[in-house]
């Protein structure tokens, strides 16, 4: 076809391949998640200095400083980065799935069965690990629940799978609503907390972080197939990518994720929605770019909420999804209106 | 003309629910060869080419693509012999039209490798070869109706499958770009040797470009065979529901509504 004008200025291959090649995103966002670590560690009623804390990094006896870092602020912060991963992950994942990108580790109901769960168990004066799986067994009955009342016909449409967890989500949150109505007094704040997400209670650290690990693992080599999935079932399918399969497994996926992150810190919001998006609005729709990003960049946004959260107003603390969704709303309206 | 036929049909049956769109159909298809689907709207020929690209089970019969069943071809290597073009993109999500191109490479990289500098050279000549170079950084959503057709042709020609379906290529094309876009795959048959179905509207191209012709006239029936042959006023009228009147200049036949 030469007949046609060629374009003014043609952008060489060289210079077209580079500009496919973001290579320092990853490194950086690394970076950022360091530094809010050490940040993390350091702020709080006792400051801790950077040599105290280069000390405890590398195995020094630092006194009091050692102790709080290592027994509070370490597993604190380990579990708000990891939830943050998780719930970012989760919800870059969702958005491929319903190919939406307002979609979020939510919306198909596995935070309102874990609230439902939660609230069930405190309810009956649970606490502890009786909670965490309460809460648990609640999301992942919700997820049952969805994917079961989804499936028609051989397949489980987008929107299909969005409407049942609305409307599953929709029905948790009137149980919530029932169990806060008839809970006592003194359960009512605990209960509130969680369910505006609350990291001070995250006592196993460790699963979050090696779910986090495992999912990002899993996810790397579908990456490419979930870009074609992000660009219609159609197109995915003509390219060879097993759809139906791929879909399922990015469900069950999606799903364990936000399990462990609600299960962890409650259902913090926002995180799972802001992130993916500002991500892609950055760096574009690659899902191997755009799912570890929107993990580090989580991971990351969710610690400096919860340090901030501990102490904007010390010795008092706030719910971290409080922050979160502060922080979240203004920020995503901002960028929604700029790329308009 | 090689021996074995790229796309093989034997008592195809292709039905919706209990409707049956097509029946008995036997096609050979050979490389080299462009066969054009015709017929009046909803009759079938998205869904016949949907089936012939092995995306949805026939009701009955069998379909073989080069010798091998098609039922048989792992998914991914059936994406490289085989390439179907939608008869409409969606875009849920933003992209350049360089990445939507590069899409069609997918079932050439190995599942832990991405794109090499020779993918992005492929991606390149496809989009120039539908005179779209130095767009490679438009967001696609950004392109008008035609533009975005053409980024999901250069798509398809990245993936470069010997069989090419495609479901309205012309459409929302401007007319000098559909005959571009007809010769560029007239030309994709005659000198690459690939077998292309084209399901088209415009009966004149049909008659300009295709070497063979499948007409859908509704009840599971149609008519196959050379395009000289097929095309015939008395027939097409049935088949549209309204009367046409042949034409000739300069020794061309020509169809025009009467």
């Amino acid at each position: 076809m030469s007949s046609h004008p060629p374009a003014t200025t043609l952008p060489s291959p060289v210079a077209l391949r580079a500009q496919r090649r973001r290579v320092w995103v990853l490194p950086a966002l690394l970076l950022a998640l360091g530094a809010a670590f050490a940040l993390a560690l350091a702020v709080g009623s006792v400051a801790v200095s950077a040599a105290e804390l280069w000390q405890i990094a590398t195995g020094g006896d630092a006194g009091m400083a050692g102790d709080i870092v290592r027994s509070l602020r370490l597993p604190r912060a380990l579990a708000a980065a990891a939830c943050g991963g998780l719930l970012a992950l989760a919800g870059a994942l969702m958005q491929v799935l319903l190919r939406n990108p307002l979609a979020d580790p939510y919306v198909l109901g596995i935070s309102g069965g874990a609230a439902v769960g939660a609230l069930l168990a405190m309810l009956v004066g649970a606490a502890g690990l009786l909670l965490e799986l309460s809460a648990f067994a609640g999301a992942l009955a919700a997820m049952a629940l969805v994917f079961g009342l989804a499936h028609g016909e051989g397949s489980r449409t987008p929107t299909r799978l969005l409407l049942t967890g609305v409307i599953v989500s929709a029905g948790c949150g009137a149980a919530v609503s029932f169990i806060l109505a008839v809970a006592s007094e003194q359960s009512l704040r605990g209960m509130l907390f969680w369910l505006m997400g609350d990291a001070s209670t995250a006592s196993r650290p460790g699963v979050a972080v090696a779910v986090l690990g495992a999912g990002l693992i899993a996810c790397a080599p579908l990456a490419r197939d979930l870009n074609l999935l992000a660009r219609g079932d159609g197109t995915a399918q003509v390219l060879g990518v097993p759809v139906v399969r791929l879909r399922l497994v990015v469900y069950l996926l999606a799903s364990a994720l936000t399990a462990i992150a609600v299960t962890t810190v409650g259902s913090v919001g926002f995180v799972g929605l802001v992130v993916p998006h500002l991500i892609r609005l950055a760096f574009g729709n690659d899902q191997r770019l755009l799912l570890p990003a929107s993990a580090l960049a989580g991971a990351t946004l969710l610690l400096l909420a919860d340090t901030a959260a501990r102490t904007v107003i010390a010795p008092a603390q706030l719910p971290v999804g409080v922050l979160t969704a502060l922080l979240g709303v203004p920020v995503f309206l901002f960028l929604l209106n700029r790329h308009r | 003309m090689s021996a074995v036929p790229t796309l093989l049909a034997r008592g195809l049956d292709v039905s919706v629910a209990a409707r049956a769109l097509c029946t008995g159909l036997d096609l050979d298809l050979r490389p080299g060869e462009l066969l054009a689907i015709v017929g009046r709207n909803g009759i079938g020929k998205s869904t016949l080419l949907t089936t012939l690209a092995g995306l949805r089970p026939p009701a009955a019969g069998t379909l073989t693509l080069e010798g091998r069943a098609l039922a048989d071809w792992p998914a991914r290597d059936l994406a490289k012999r085989r390439a179907l073009l939608a008869q409409s993109q969606e875009d849920h999500f933003a992209s350049t039209v360089l990445d939507t191109v590069l899409v069609g490479r997918h079932p050439h990289i190995g599942r832990w490798a991405d794109e090499s500098d020779a993918d992005v050279d492929i991606a390149l000549a496809a989009l120039a070869a539908v005179s779209l170079r130095g767009f490679e950084l438009r967001e696609v959503r950004t392109l008008s109706g035609g533009e975005r057709q053409r980024v999901a042709i250069a798509a398809l020609l990245a993936q470069q499958a010997p069989l090419c379906l495609l479901d309205e290529p012309v459409t929302h094309l401007d007319l000098d770009y559909q005959i571009e876009t007809l010769e560029l795959f007239a030309r994709l048959a005659r000198d690459e040797g690939r077998a292309v179905v084209a399901v088209l509207h415009d009966l004149n191209q049909v008659l300009r470009f295709a070497d063979r012709a499948l007409l859908l006239t509704g009840g599971g029936e149609w008519v196959c065979g050379p395009v000289d042959e097929v095309l015939q006023a008395e027939v097409l009228s049935r088949a549209f529901c309204h009367p046409l009147k042949e034409l000739r200049d300069d020794g061309r036949r020509y169809f025009v509504p009467a």
